[in-house]
């Protein structure tokens, strides 16, 4: 089992540690609501340096990102971050990820923990341009300080002016004693906020002076269980629940970023062009319950008369709706918002309606 | 980790409070630590007939969903109604405000078959 840098500070912390993609992860420090309700109220700070972090650098990384990346690289302006995914060749996802483009001829990729070695050998495979690749996963911690009270917390540290960073923006920055962190106005939770790139070997400084600095604007430590029910609240996939190498990306909503430039050629272009004009079987929507209830992943959704209509693949009871939510594929015509269905949960059919999110 | 001594316990992670003919249950310290933060608990089994390992209700998480079984055959004379407005009394109290059912025993002879709390910790441990 893989350990994060900070392994020794969750423990300090008490935090109730589960693996998760290979790695010991914390996976609650306070409880799941509790630390939810502090990123959508104050502040919260989580450990996800279990993310891959690759760069691609010279002067034909841009060729090989174009060729795998679903959106078009060459108009992502330095400074920038974008969130795209990998076509799989076979109209399924590789991984989604965030491309960072860091300088001239070099960019920084962020991708799932579970798929850095699938992701790596993927980049390889389809490298036949020669850029260079180096894989930066074990050398970068990522913390992301989330809320609204984040910007306040983080400014207080750093003398870069954040209001000049607006979102999907990054630059490096000194913050306190560190002279090179990349500050990256992005974020999992839709609460706004940062996440911070840093040396392995100073993520605990980086760690304690957050928390130390933010304790007093209510910030507290978040693990993979808020972070789950946060990204749910706002409809955002999650890798290996929502999409995955069998999903179609436009099923799953991914087509805004799915970018048909003209001249683009990349993975699985034509299939996905045909599926944007054409239309899909069926779409991953947003589903709340009417009643009590938590849909989870693999429950069916059915219609009046019993019949299969869809099925959910990530759900949890909002911590700030106090109801279930979930995302689920549903197939036409129940995947109009507003509509009615059922969520089959063990014996029982519970009413629910599709939503489109975020929920809160 | 808080195990009574005066209480029974099973591999699934309950509680049994022995009274006379009838049993008190609930779920442990251990299993509401497990489970983290709870949404709520369904019992629709009241004034049923169940037996020892059958599925009483479910335990909802907000990280996942657990069933919740029979600790010894009988009848399900209460429902400790508390946790609709209050499931959290699960995670609190799990040997107190968090009891679940009342249970009116069928057959006394399964109480021998029950855990002590050394014999849960070794299990849990």
């Amino acid at each position: 089992m893989q350990k994060t840098p900070l392994y020794d500070r969750h423990l300090a912390l008490g935090a109730k540690i589960v693996p998760f993609a290979g790695f010991a992860m914390p996976v609650e420090y306070s409880g799941i609501q509790q630390e939810h309700r502090a990123v959508r109220e104050a502040a919260g700070i989580f450990d996800v340096s279990h993310m891959g972090e690759f760069w691609v650098k010279g002067p034909h990384a841009q060729a090989l990102l174009q060729k795998v990346c679903s959106t078009d690289v060459a108009r992502l302006p330095i400074g920038k971050a974008q969130y795209c995914y990998f076509p799989n060749g076979k109209g399924g996802v590789v991984d989604d990820l965030l491309v960072y483009a860091y300088e001239a001829q070099k960019y920084l990729l962020v991708v799932n923990a579970g798929n850095i070695q699938k992701d790596w050998d993927w980049l390889q495979a389809n490298n036949n341009m020669g850029a260079e690749l180096e894989n930066a996963s074990k050398h970068m911690a990522l913390l992301a300080l989330q809320g609204p009270c984040a910007r306040q917390i983080l400014q207080a540290l750093t003398s870069v002016n954040l209001d000049d960073l607006p979102a999907f923006s990054f630059v490096v920055a000194q913050v306190g004693d560190l002279a090179q962190v990349i500050v990256s106005h992005t974020g999992y939770t839709g609460a706004g906020g940062y996440e911070l790139y840093v040396a392995a070997e100073e993520a605990a400084v980086l760690w304690d002076l957050l928390l130390q600095k933010g304790a007093e604007k209510g910030l507290v430590p978040c693990g993979l269980g808020a972070r789950d029910t946060l990204r749910l609240e706002m409809g955002y996939c999650l890798y290996g629940n929502d999409i995955d190498e069998q999903t179609s990306p436009i099923a799953a909503g991914l087509g805004w970023v799915t970018h048909l430039t003209a001249g683009r050629e990349f993975i699985d272009r034509p299939l996905l062009e045909r599926q944007m004009k054409e239309g899909v079987a069926e779409r991953l929507k947003g589903i709340v319950l009417l009643e009590r209830g938590i849909p989870r992943s693999g429950y069916l959704l059915v219609n009046e008369a019993g019949e299969e209509v869809g099925r959910v693949t990530s759900g949890s009871q909002s911590p700030v709706l106090n109801q279930g939510i979930g995302l689920a594929y549903v197939t036409k015509p129940y995947w109009k918002t507003g509509s009615r269905l059922f969520v089959r949960i063990r014996n029982k059919d519970i009413a629910a309606e599709i939503r489109k999110p975020p929920f809160v | 980790m808080n195990l009574p001594e005066n209480l029974k316990y099973t591999k699934d992670h309950e509680w049994v409070r022995i009274e006379g003919n009838m049993a008190v249950v609930g779920i442990t310290e251990f299993a509401q630590n497990e489970l983290g933060d709870i949404v709520f608990v369904e019992i629709d089994s009241e004034d049923e007939e169940l037996a020892r390992e059958e599925v009483f209700g479910t335990i909802e998480a907000v990280k996942t969903v657990s069933d919740l079984y029979m600790p010894l055959s009988g009848k399900i004379v209460e429902v400790n109604d508390e946790l609709d407005p209050k499931p959290e009394l699960v995670n609190k109290e799990p040997y107190d405000g968090g009891w679940m059912i009342k249970i009116e025993i069928k057959d006394p002879a399964e109480i021998e078959g029950l855990l002590s709390a050394a014999d849960y910790k070794a299990l849990i441990d």
